[in-house]
């Protein structure tokens, strides 16, 4: 399951989702909103996405998880709109059969999600805000 | 003879142009590269983003591809998701 919320992101169901029988491991990883960048305060994030493109892509990334580990299954939720300070921005839990496969596949969805995926944050600090990665 | 063509727009690219979506006249048979090169005449700000890429119908595209006027097309600024 793969999906964008503007909504607080709920693990308990996310945990429900990924059960499975043969399941002997499942890995979860959350992303969350830092109070700092670059020994800058940050107050707030904003995250943008163009929504069909990232749901596609991120299709693209789980589906390649599922050829190269074992995965039994898989959820991957991003949130948008304003986050703040310890704000989960994204979860991905991942159930395989014994545990090294699922810290692996994990590992791959979330490096490869912030690299290919169009999701965009900007962060507000006291002093104005930068969209993260946009400029040298 | 030219084409209208939709380009949407997100994070630094909409804050640099003031839009969330922009039109654009090009000439039948434009590729990825033209479509660039007519943006950044048309709105210099963007020449200070690195590496804008674009999407065409929800997939990254290369700088040769072909555009139609019915193509929904992206901009894609470097992506910060996570």
């Amino acid at each position: 399951m793969i999906f964008l919320t503007q909504d607080p992101i709920d693990f308990n169901a996310a945990y429900q989702h990924i059960q499975a029988g043969e399941a002997g491991a499942i890995n979860f990883f959350f992303g969350v909103v830092r109070n700092n960048t670059q020994e800058k305060s940050v107050e707030l994030l904003d995250y943008e996405a163009y929504g069909p493109m990232a749901v596609r892509e991120m299709q693209k990334i789980a589906d390649e998880a599922c050829r190269r580990w074992p995965v039994l299954k898989y959820i991957i939720i991003h949130r948008t709109g304003t986050l703040y300070i310890g704000d989960m921005a994204v979860l991905i839990g991942v159930s395989t059969p014994h545990r090294g496969d699922s810290f692996e596949a994990t590992r791959y969805i979330i490096d490869t999600i912030k690299q290919t995926v169009p999701i965009w944050k900007k962060e507000r600090f006291n002093d104005g805000d930068v969209w993260v990665n946009a400029t040298p | 003879m030219t084409q209208p063509h939709t380009i949407l727009l997100f994070g630094i690219t909409r804050d640099l142009v003031g839009q969330n979506r922009v039109a654009v006249q090009l000439p039948a048979n434009s590729r990825v590269a033209d479509l660039m090169t007519t943006l950044h005449e048309q709105y210099p700000a963007l020449a200070g983003i690195q590496s804008i890429l674009v999407a065409v119908n929800s997939e990254y595209a290369d700088t040769d591809q072909l555009l139609n006027p019915s193509d929904e097309i992206a901009l894609i600024p470097p992506v910060s998701g996570g």
